[in-house]
C-alpha cells in the first residue's frame, strides 16, 4: 500500500460542491488506462500470514528483471482481504481478472512473463472446479465468489485502501454527495427507516428506529449528539469488521458522515480494537485524505455542514464492545457496563444522545443512500433486509469472508460457498454468534440465516462468526471453550456472571471427565437460565447460549459423556483410549520414541501396544504414526 | 403529577417520581432480598438478588428492582418461577463463595435455600465482593481507603495495593454497611497504623 511512494494519482483538490465529486471521479477514471496491466496482491490478514508481502516483493523484482516497457509498466497493488483466506496468498491479474491462489515468490516471474506480458493464464495456480478439477480463471467462475452477493465488500480487494482516489473511482462518497445535494437530514433518516436495515453488531436492532429515537432525545435534551462506530470486534473467530476497516475504510467513514448529517452531529468517534493496528492506520489515512478533499471537517462539500471524527483505541477487552462499557471507555474510565435502565440513544457518551452502530452497519449506510432504501429493502428477506458478511471458519475448505443476502440457507453458505467439510462428509453443526450465539445441527441445514430464523432455532446472528464443526468436534468441549473465554472477559461486576460462568464451566469439566448425571444436565440448564435472566449485561446474559443450544440439539452427546463415559467425538481426554491396530502397525517404533511417558512398548518390527493406564492422551503417538495404525477407541 | 401508580404482585402501589421499584416495595412493606443495595450510596446493581419480573400480557422480562425506575402502569412480580430460579442459584453460589458469612446463610435460609451444590473454595471466606464498603468509603466518608482490585472472576476488595493504609480514619462505616460481616474481619488489613492508634484512643 502507498507509503513513501508518490502522491495519489490525483493531486488533492477541495471539493466545493456536491457535484464536484462526480467531476473528480470522471477525471480519475479518464486518467487511467483500463488496459494497463495490474498485479493485485491481497494483503488481508490471512494472506499476510501466508506470506503475501514476500510475494509482492517478488513481483517487483520480476518486473525489474524482465525490463518491461516503461509505458506499459504494470502496477503492483496491495488490497484488503479478497475473501478466500485459506487459499492465500491470492493474486489477481488485470485486466483479464486471472485469479491465482497459494502464490509463492518463485511463481512471480512466470506470472509476469505469461499473464502480464502475454495475457495468458497460468492454470496450475488457479482454483479448480471441485467436481471436474478444471481450472477456473476468474472470480466470476469460482463458486465461492459467484454465489455471493458482495455489496458491503464490493470495493474490498479491489481498491488500495490507502488511496482515496481509488475509492472515489469505485463510487465512494457518492451517497454522501447525493444526500448533501438533494436530501434533508429528515429524508436521510426516512431512507434508513425504509431500508429495514438492522444493526449488524449482534442484537439486530432496527437502525432507522434507533436514529429516530435519537432525534426524539435531541428534541428533549438538545444537542450535542454523538455518532459512534463500534469497531471493538472481540468475538473469537470474527474478523469481518476488521476486514472492512482495513480494506475499505471510506465505506465506514462515509456512513458515519451521513449519520452525522442526519442527526446534526458535529463529532464522531471510531472505537477500534487496539489489536487492529492496520485498521487504525487505514482509518487515520482515510480521514486525513477525506479532510484534504473537503469530505470531512469544516464546510463539507461546500455545503456548510461541519463534522469531524476521531479514533479511540479499544482497551482490549471483549466487554468494551458492549455499548455502555464502550462509552465509559471512551470517557477515559475503566470499560465496565453501566448498571442503568436508560437507553444509550438518550444518555450515551457523556450523558448525551448518542447513536452507536456497528462497523458493518455504518458501511451499509452509503448503499442505502446511494441506491435508495426501497432498493435495499428488496434484498434479503422481509424482516432481515440486505446482506450479511460472515467469517466462515472451522472445518470448511474455503475459510474466509463471505457476504450473502439475509435469509440464505445455512447449507448454501457452508457447503456451496464454503466447499463443505474436507473429505466431503456432512458437517456436524454450525456455531453462529461466537460465545453468545448458538449451535445448530446438520438437520437444520436449511435454516434461513437471518435474525429471526436463527433466534427461533435458539441460536443468534451475533456479529457474524460462523464456525463449522465436524464429527471430530465435541459439543461439551465447545461449551467449555467459550465459557473459559468469557471467564477471562467478564468484568466481574455482577454476581451471576462473575460466579456463574465458572460454575457452569466446572459442571462441564465434570462431564468431560465422565462425571455427572442427567440431574446435572438439568441443573446446568436451570443455572444457565438464571444467568440469562439475572446478568447485568448481555455478556453474561448470552453466555449460556452455546450450552443451552447444544443441550437442546445434542442431548445424546451429553448423555454419552455422563452415562456411558464416552466422548463420541474423541476429544475429551479422560474419556478416550488410544490403541494400536496390530494389522496396520509395522513396528517402526516412531510412536514409542516420541511418547513423553514411554508407555508404548513392543519389539522392533512387531506390533506395539499402548499402556492405557500410563497414557497421557496427548495424541503425539497418533500424530507420529506414518501408517495410521493408532486410533481412538 | 408527581405520583406514579403501578402494581406489585397485583396490588396497586404508589411511588414518588424518581423512586425505584425496590424503594416503592419497601415503602409498601413488600420484601425483596438485597445484598449490594444501601440507600446511602450509589446503587451498583451487582448482586442481582433483587430481580423482579415485569409483565405485560405475554411479554415478560427480569430487571433489578434496586435500579429499575418506578414507572406508570407497569406490572411487577416479586416471586415468579423465573425470579425464584435466579435467586436460588445466586444463593447457592453465594453459600459456596462466602461460606463463613452467617448473614448470607440466614438470608438464603429465609428464601428456602439451605444448601449448595457447589464446593466452597475457601471455607473462611465471608466477602462476596458487593463493593458496598468501597462505595461508602468513597462516597460518604470521602476517602478511598478501600479498593476493588482485579477484574472479572478474580475481583477482590481490600486496601489499595493490598497494604494497610493510613488513609483510613477508622470511622467504621465500611464495617457497618457490610452485608456479610466480612469487613469485621478484613478491617485490620485495611486500616494502617494511624487509624489503629485512633481507634485505641477512642476506646
Ligand atoms: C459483551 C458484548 C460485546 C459486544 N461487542 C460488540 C462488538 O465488538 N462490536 C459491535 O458492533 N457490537 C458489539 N456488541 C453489541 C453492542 O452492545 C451494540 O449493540 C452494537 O454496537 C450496536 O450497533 P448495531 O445496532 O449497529 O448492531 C457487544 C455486546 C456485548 C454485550
Ligand atoms: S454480565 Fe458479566 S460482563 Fe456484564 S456486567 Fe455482569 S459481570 Fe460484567
Ligand atoms: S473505616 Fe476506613 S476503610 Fe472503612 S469506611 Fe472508614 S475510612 Fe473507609
Ligand atoms: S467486605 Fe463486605 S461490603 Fe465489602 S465487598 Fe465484601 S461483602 Fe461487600
Ligand atoms: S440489590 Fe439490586 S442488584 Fe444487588
Amino acid at each position: 500500500m502507498r507509503k513513501e511512494s508518490a502522491a495519489p494519482a490525483m493531486a488533492p483538490f477541495r471539493l466545493n460542491a456536491p457535484g464536484d465529486l462526480e467531476t473528480l471521479r470522471n477525471k480519475i477514471i479518464e486518467s487511467r488506462d483500463p488496459n494497463r496491466p495490474e498485479i493485485v496482491v491481497c494483503h488481508g490478514n490471512g494472506c499476510l500470514a501466508s506470506g503475501a508481502p514476500k510475494v509482492a516483493e517478488a513481483f517487483k523484482a520480476a518486473l525489474a528483471e524482465t525490463g518491461i516497457n516503461a509505458k506499459l509498466m504494470p502496477g503492483v497493488k496491495t488490497t484488503g482481504c479478497q475473501g478466500l483466506c485459506s487459499k492465500g496468498p491470492l493474486v489477481q491479474i488485470r485486466p483479464q481478472g486471472y485469479f491465482y491462489e497459494r502464490v509463492q515468490p518463485k511463481d512471480a516471474l512466470e506470472i509476469v512473463e505469461k499473464s502480464v506480458m502475454a495475457g495468458e493464464p497460468v492454470e496450475r495456480l488457479m482454483h479448480k472446479d471441485p467436481e471436474t478439477g478444471k481450472p477456473l480463471y476468474t472470480e466470476e467462475e469460482i463458486p465461492f465468489y459467484s454465489l455471493q452477493e458482495r455489496l458491503v465488500l464490493r470495493r474490498i480487494g479491489k481498491i488500495d485502501p490507502t488511496d482515496i482516489s481509488d475509492a472515489i473511482a469505485e463510487g465512494a462518497y457518492a451517497g454522501l454527495a447525493k444526500a448533501l445535494h438533494s436530501m434533508t437530514p429528515e429524508e436521510v433518516v426516512r431512507e434508513v427507516e425504509k431500508s429495514g436495515l438492522r444493526g449488524r453488531g449482534g442484537a439486530g436492532f432496527p437502525t432507522g428506529r434507533k436514529w429516530r429515537s435519537a432525534l426524539s432525545a435531541i428534541e428533549k435534551k438538545g444537542r450535542p449528539v454523538y455518532v459512534v462506530v463500534n469497531g471493538d470486534e472481540g468475538d473469537p473467530g470474527a474478523f469481518m469488521d476488521g476486514a472492512i476497516m482495513e480494506g475499505d475504510p471510506h465505506s465506514v467513514l462515509e456512513g458515519l458522515i451521513l449519520g452525522a448529517y442526519a442527526l446534526g452531529a458535529e463529532q464522531g468517534y471510531l472505537y477500534v480494537r487496539a489489536e487492529y493496528p492496520v485498521a487504525i492506520r487505514h482509518l487515520e489515512m482515510a480521514m486525513a485524505q477525506a479532510r484534504e478533499y473537503g469530505l470531512l471537517g469544516e464546510n463539507i462539500l461546500g455545503t456548510g455542514f461541519k463534522f469531524d471524527a476521531r479514533i479511540n483505541r479499544g482497551a482490549g477487552a471483549f466487554v468494551c464492545g458492549e455499548s455502555t462499557a464502550l462509552f465509559t471507555s471512551i470517557e477515559g474510565k475503566p470499560g465496565n457496563p453501566r448498571p442503568k435502565y436508560v437507553r444509550s440513544v438518550e444518555e450515551g457518551l457523556w450523558g448525551r444522545p448518542t447513536v452507536l452502530n456497528n462497523v458493518e452497519t455504518w458501511a451499509n449506510i452509503p448503499l442505502v443512500l446511494g441506491r435508495g432504501g426501497q432498493w435495499y429493502a428488496s434484498l434479503g428477506v422481509p424482516h432481515s433486509t440486505g446482506t450479511k458478511v460472515f467469517c466462515l471458519v472451522g472445518k470448511v475448505d474455503n475459510v474466509g469472508l463471505v457476504e450473502v443476502p439475509m435469509g440464505t440457507p445455512m447449507d448454501r453458505i457452508v457447503t456451496d460457498i464454503g466447499g463443505g467439510v474436507s473429505g466431503g462428509k456432512p458437517f456436524k453443526a454450525v456455531q453462529t454468534g461466537g460465545p453468545s450465539g448458538g449451535c445448530l445441527p446438520y438437520s437444520l441445514k436449511d435454516t434461513p440465516v437471518d435474525f429471526d430464523s436463527l433466534t427461533k432455532a435458539g441460536s443468534m446472528m451475533g456479529s457474524g462468526a460462523m464456525i463449522v464443526m465436524d464429527e471430530h468436534d465435541c459439543v461439551v468441549d465447545l461449551g467449555r471453550y467459550f465459557l473459559k473465554f468469557l471467564e477471562e472477559e467478564s468484568c466481574g461486576k455482577c454476581l451471576p456472571c462473575r460466579l456463574g460462568l465458572t460454575r457452569m464451566r466446572e459442571i462441564l469439566d465434570g462431564f468431560s471427565r465422565g462425571e455427572g448425571s442427567e440431574a446435572d444436565i438439568a441443573d446446568l440448564t436451570s443455572l444457565a437460565e438464571a444467568l440469562k435472566d439475572g446478568a447485568l449485561c448481555a455478556l453474561g446474559g448470552s453466555a449460556p447460549n452455546p450450552v443451552l443450544t447444544t443441550i437442546r440439539y445434542f442431548r445424546d452427546e451429553y448423555l454419552a459423556h455422563v452415562s456411558d463415559h464416552k466422548c463420541p467425538a474423541g476429544v475429551c481426554k479422560h474419556l478416550i483410549v488410544y490403541a494400536i491396530d496390530p494389522e496396520k502397525c509395522t513396528g517402526c517404533g516412531a510412536c514409542a520414541k516420541n511418547c513423553p511417558v514411554e508407555c508404548v512398548t513392543g519389539e522392533k518390527k512387531e506390533p506395539h501396544v499402548i499402556d492405557a493406564a500410563a497414557c497421557l492422551r496427548c495424541g503425539i503417538c497418533k500424530e507420529t504414526c506414518k501408517f495410521d495404525a493408532i486410533f481412538i477407541e | 403529577m408527581n405520583e406514579i401508580t403501578f402494581t406489585i404482585n397485583d396490588q396497586a402501589v404508589k411511588a414518588r417520581r424518581g423512586w425505584t421499584v425496590l424503594e416503592t416495595a419497601r415503602e409498601c412493606g413488600i420484601h425483596i432480598p438485597t445484598l449490594c443495595h444501601h440507600p446511602a450510596v450509589t446503587p451498583s446493581g451487582a448482586c442481582r438478588l433483587c430481580m423482579v419480573e415485569l409483565r405485560d400480557g405475554d411479554w415478560a422480562k427480569l430487571v433489578a428492582s434496586c435500579i429499575y425506575p418506578a414507572a406508570e402502569g407497569i406490572h411487577v412480580y416479586t416471586d415468579t418461577a423465573r425470579v425464584k430460579n435466579v435467586r436460588n442459584w445466586i444463593f447457592q453460589m453465594l453459600l459456596a463463595a462466602a461460606p463463613a458469612s452467617r448473614e448470607i446463610a440466614e438470608l438464603a435460609a429465609r428464601h428456602g435455600v439451605t444448601g449448595t451444590r457447589f464446593a466452597a473454595k475457601d471455607p473462611d471466606e465471608m466477602c462476596m465482593v458487593c463493593g458496598l464498603c468501597q462505595r461508602v468509603c468513597e462516597e460518604v466518608v470521602g476517602l478511598s481507603a478501600i479498593a476493588v482490585v482485579d477484574r472479572g472472576v478474580h475481583k477482590r476488595v481490600g486496601a489499595p495495593f493490598m497494604q494497610p493504609t493510613d488513609v483510613c480514619v477508622a470511622c467504621g462505616c465500611c464495617v457497618n454497611i457490610c452485608p456479610t460481616g466480612a469487613m469485621r474481619k478484613l478491617f485490620d488489613s485495611v486500616r494502617g497504623e494511624t487509624a489503629t492508634k485512633l481507634t485505641q484512643l477512642a476506646v
